[in-house]
């Protein structure tokens, strides 16, 4: 009952995900208006960035996660953590891939040291790449569980900590204020583009989760039958 | 409370009497560091900058806090003497405490010979600097502690820790190095200073966790 | 004391122990039996609080402070003396008067002679009277035993058994052993565990 509710979850999370990316994307390239300086590559960023907003967002429910099974004693919080992080790690990716044509199309370099978001998802994917290694090399069990929890908590404090190490590193070099609020201005019809474009990339990540952690539940029970079993 | 430090000073003194005895960590720590120190002198080019030499310094410290961090656990593994710790009445944090300390200690040494071995092959060594060292150890032993119990479970322990451990000493490299060029060094010292208390308390906080199986 | 309703523990793929029920009273002694790989140490380690259950419940009613556990190691640093591993030991369980407590155990387990040396240059006897040590320094109410006699002489297993002799209603022994003739009849309870 409460699996075919769950898959019910990841059946509508799909479908508003497939109804979002088109509209989005339609937006994004039909609607939305031209940047002045950058031309039509700068349509990317209705990509990028939502994307890299998606990933915070993963590894932030999945530091969630792993408080609720320190705190709680929610031992199912592993598995939903450990998929979080992996939605997080694929999402990274996509920044970083992204990222990468953007600078190599408005710079002409595919890595820019200079581009602190660029620079922040590659110390997530080292660090959350590491925590895959901690995974892969414990064995299964309650402290593999309590260690990889700590480990994800830990990503959470580093993510704000290694923005403002990167700024002041920046700063090392070419001084200047700690924090600027000059952001891009969007118009209107920008930010209701990329809003839906948020929209579409927060669902089909909540969408992949729901169908992955489906997936690993089934897995895991199946194993634990197959014991019963024999 | 004092329960509590009689507990932590008890293990780190432990810690300190088992490698006067074995002397398998220290020594092997000031060795690596003065040859690191060596070999990056022909790594960089004769006229290389100020900037590069005190990176190259702050590189060598991190790996040789590694090797620390990669011993640290190893008497209480090698002979599952970690149980009897944990069996133990006192704080399982208050292990993690102790641990750290020692760690701290050892770090203190190799840096009391790589310091003046710095300022003897390149450059002065400032107060800055020294000040930027002892924030930097409290953060590397605090957190590399914690990572090292969490690796000890694991297959390719030693292998592991510093994967766990890169990603996480980022930021103590950049308050480091901000730390010993930078001519506002305040600045920098008030983030490592930052950076040990956030995750002092976390690591003292999830020790517990990554330990009882 | 100890209570255990389809207690079970997996080790990654590989299940350790399943559902084992039991009961033991203040007082009582449980003898625990069966062939290697049956699981009485993860039981002994559950019981003793140094690994969680992965199936059903348990619950021991002593505190942390109050058990004694002779494993497999001593748990003893090899660097330190024995004088050094029980003085550490004593410290963290806060025993009061403690050099009196630690020379009293030493010179019972017939190590008193050695208490300067290197522990990692005793025997193996030497090895487990000073195990024996650390398990009976702060005086448990609850003694749990992983396969005492292993490595012991005969003198040391006469001093082993003396202790186990000494019974009152507020000391609580678990041994497993699979030799367990050699306890006569002290035990007072009996669980025997099958290969998983």
């Amino acid at each position: 009952m409460s699996t075919s509710l769950r898959n019910n979850g990841a059946f509508v999370f799909s479908l508003a995900a497939a109804v979002l990316l088109t509209t989005g994307l339609g937006l994004a390239l039909l609607w939305a208006p031209e940047d002045a300086d950058q031309g039509p590559s700068q349509r990317i960023f209705y990509i990028h960035v939502p994307v890299a907003l998606t990933a915070y967002l993963c590894f932030g429910w999945a530091a969630w996660k792993a408080f609720r099974l320190l705190w709680k004693r929610d031992e199912r919080a592993d598995l939903e953590s450990y998929t979080a992080v992996h939605m997080g790690v694929i999402f990274g990716l996509l920044t970083l891939i992204t990222g990468s044509i953007w600078a190599k199309i408005s710079w002409g370099v595919w890595w820019t040291w200079s581009e602190r978001q660029l620079v922040l998802f590659l110390i997530l994917f080292l660090f959350y790449s590491a925590y895959f290694m901690l995974r892969y090399s414990t064995e299964p069990g309650p402290r593999r569980a309590r260690s990889s929890a700590v480990y994800a908590l830990f990503g959470a404090v580093l993510l704000p900590v290694s923005f403002l190490a990167i700024r002041l590193a920046e700063q090392l070099l070419h001084p200047a204020p700690l924090f600027n609020r000059d952001g891009p201005q969007m118009s209107a019809s920008m930010f209701i583009t990329f809003c839906v474009c948020l929209a579409a990339m927060v669902t089909l990540a909540a969408a992949l989760y729901l169908i992955e952690l489906t997936g690993k539940r089934a897995d895991a029970s199946l194993r634990e039958l197959r014991e019963h079993l024999a | 409370m004092s329960g509590y430090l009689t507990d932590v000073a008890a293990l780190a003194r432990k810690d300190l009497v088992v490698e006067l005895r074995s002397r398998d960590t220290v020594p092997a720590m000031l060795l690596f560091v003065v040859g690191a120190l060596v070999v990056f002198h022909f790594a960089l080019s004769e006229d290389s900058s100020r900037l590069a030499a005190a990176g190259m310094l702050w590189i060598a410290l991190l790996f040789t806090a590694l090797l620390a961090l990669v011993r640290a656990f190893v008497a209480e593994r090698d002979e599952a003497v970690i149980d009897g710790l944990l069996l133990a009445p006192c704080d399982r944090s208050a292990i993690w405490l102790g641990k750290t300390l020692s760690v701290f200690a050892f770090l203190a040494l190799a840096e009391a010979v790589a310091l003046p071995a710095f300022a003897l092959f390149y450059d002065p060594v400032s107060w800055e600097l020294i000040a930027g060292v002892a924030l930097a150890n409290v953060g590397i032993a605090a957190v590399g502690t914690l990572l090292g119990a969490m690796a000890a479970a694991a297959r390719a322990r030693e292998l592991l820790l510093p994967l766990l451990f890169m990603p996480l000493a980022i930021p103590i490299v950049v308050g480091g190095v901000g730390a010993t060029l930078a001519e506002d060094p305040s600045r920098y010292l008030g983030f490592l200073a930052l950076y040990d208390a956030i995750f002092a308390i976390l690591s003292w906080a999830s020790f517990e966790y990554v330990v009882t199986e | 004391m100890i209570h255990a309703r389809g207690l079970g523990r997996r080790f990654g793929e590989k299940r350790a122990l399943t559902g084992v029920d039991l009961d033991v009273d203040a007082g009582e002694f449980l003898l625990v039996t069966g062939p290697n790989g049956s699981g009485k140490t993860t039981l002994l380690r559950l019981f003793a609080g140094l690994i969680v259950p992965t199936a059903g419940e348990l619950e021991v009613r002593a505190d942390r402070a109050r058990i004694g556990f002779l494993a497999h190691e001593p748990l003893v640093y090899r660097e330190l003396t024995p004088l050094e591993n029980l003085d550490l030991y004593g410290r963290l369980y806060r025993i009061p008067e403690r050099r009196e407590r630690i020379g009293m155990v030493l010179e019972r387990y017939g190590l008193w002679e050695a208490r300067r040396e290197q522990t990692a240059a005793l025997s193996r006897g030497m090895l487990q009277r000073l195990a024996l040590c650390r398990t009976l320094l702060h005086e448990p109410e609850l003694l749990l035993f992983d396969e005492p006699f292993s490595a012991l002489d005969a003198a040391g297993a006469d001093l082993l058994l003396d202790e186990l002799s000494r019974r009152d209603a507020r000391r609580t022994i678990v041994v497993s052993s699979h030799q367990p003739e050699r306890l006569g009849d002290r035990p007072t309870t009996r669980l025997s565990l099958a290969t998983a």
